[in-house]
């Protein structure tokens, strides 16, 4: 059972050979298009030690119990945003979850909340990404920099207006966590207007003006109504709910300024 | 010919899924008793511009026990309201730095309640010093 546990934990067997492995029940959310209609769970008896993820937990019943499984992961630390899903409700990356944590419990596995499910617990994620392309995520630079201009130098109070809304990895679990995405998915969702703000509050790019179009729209940062919960379940402690809210204030301004400011002269 | 199925989820009652979502829609539901003490004190406002006698008429009306567990309820729906968004309230400030550091929320949530503590103090004093 121990080599079962895959190749990570063979080079622990030492070490683990003297505990005694616990089992632990996986609820997993199933889904498989080409028969079924509605979706149903499946339990799976997993074993476990103190260090096994819910993700090793999922990839020991594709490879031991049930090979049909799908479900997305890469990089195994908390750094690709690819394996999030809902643990007992609560959206979260597997990779940084623990079964020991939910043990004697058991353990109930979804895909991500508010997205279409393909597969099992693969959601369709296309949605995101188009929003993604649509707020021009880099940086424009105010005019052409030649090498020899050498790096565009910030302070670190410039560094600061934007640093934690850099650490977004793209994992969605900030849409699973937002009722209003939900209810309507024309509304942009929290951590595209994160990395919309990462670039439009940072010194060094000159593209504001185009994407407070996003920003100002009934779809931008006016659909939130605050519920607060995406910058609870974030892993990276990017505050999402303090991006959209900043930027509630930044359209109110966009729009009174509108009236001050002489056409062409807008930023 | 594509395979693909994609299966939707249905949002039925998702604030009864989540504590978090339960405890927002309790939030924004405080606000309808908060938007109800205002008609009645409105109507106690247009009371008092019409002379004593309509005003005695609505502080009697007041002092009935069904208001009196309303304004019971009241307070305790304004208590939780003020609660949840003095915690929210930081996330809807622009940046503000004082010097090199920025302004945290705890900061900005103890300074509220400060606000909060000398206002009444102001008023209840206010209050105090025209009865007597
Ligand atoms: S803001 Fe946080 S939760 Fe949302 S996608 Fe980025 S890293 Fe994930
Ligand atoms: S597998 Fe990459 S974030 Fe979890």
């Amino acid at each position: 059972m121990l080599a079962a546990l895959g190749p990570n934990h063979r080079h622990r067997q030492d070490h683990t050979m003297t505990e005694r492995l616990k089992e632990i029940n996986i609820e997993v959310f199933r889904y498989l298009p080409e028969h079924d209609d509605e979706p149903h769970f499946e339990t799976y008896k997993v074993p476990f030690a103190d260090n096994t993820s819910v993700l090793e937990g999922l990839q020991y019943i594709k490879d031991h119990l049930d090979g049909s499984l799908a479900f997305r992961w890469s990089c195994r630390m908390a750094i690709c945003g690819s394996c999030g899903k809902m643990v007992n409700g609560a959206p979260q990356l597997s990779c940084r979850t623990f079964l020991r944590d939910y043990y004697p419990g058991k353990v109930r596995i979804e895909p991500l909340d508010h997205f279409p499910v393909e597969r099992d617990l693969i959601v369709d994620q296309s949605d995101f990404l188009r929003k993604l392309e649509g707020i021009k995520p880099y940086l424009h630079s105010v005019k052409p920099r030649a090498i020899a201009d050498g790096p565009h130098h910030q302070t670190p109070a410039e560094l600061a207006e934007y640093e934690q809304f850099s650490q977004c990895i793209n994992c969605l679990l900030c849409y699973a966590a937002c009722p209003q995405y939900g209810l309507d998915n024309e509304f942009t969702g929290p951590g595209v207007l994160a990395l919309l703000h990462r670039y439009n509050a940072d010194s060094r790019d000159a593209a504001k003006a185009e994407r407070m179009q996003v920003v100002n729209a009934e779809q931008g940062v006016w659909g939130c109504t605050l519920v607060g919960y995406c910058s609870e379940v974030c892993p990276k402690g990017v505050d999402p709910a303090l991006a959209v809210n900043r930027n509630k204030i930044c359209s109110t301004k966009d729009y009174f300024l509108r009236f001050l400011t002489p056409r062409g002269t807008r930023v | 010919m594509t395979r693909r199925k994609p299966y939707v989820r249905s949002m039925d009652r998702w604030w009864l899924r989540n504590s978090f979502f339960t405890r927002y829609m309790i939030r924004e539901a405080t606000s309808v008793f908060l938007g109800l003490y205002t008609i009645v004190l409105l109507i106690g406002l247009v009371a008092l511009s019409l002379g004593e006698a309509s005003y005695e008429r609505w502080l009697a009306t007041m002092a009935h026990p069904a208001f009196i567990g309303f304004h019971i309820v009241v307070l305790a729906a304004a208590c939780y309201h003020t609660y949840t968004w003095f915690g929210v309230s930081p996330k809807a400030m622009p940046s503000v730095r004082i010097g090199n550091a920025p302004l945290t929320p705890a900061l900005i949530i103890r300074g509220q309640y400060l606000a909060l503590a000398i206002i009444t103090l102001v008023v209840l004093v206010a209050v105090a010093s025209g009865e007597t």
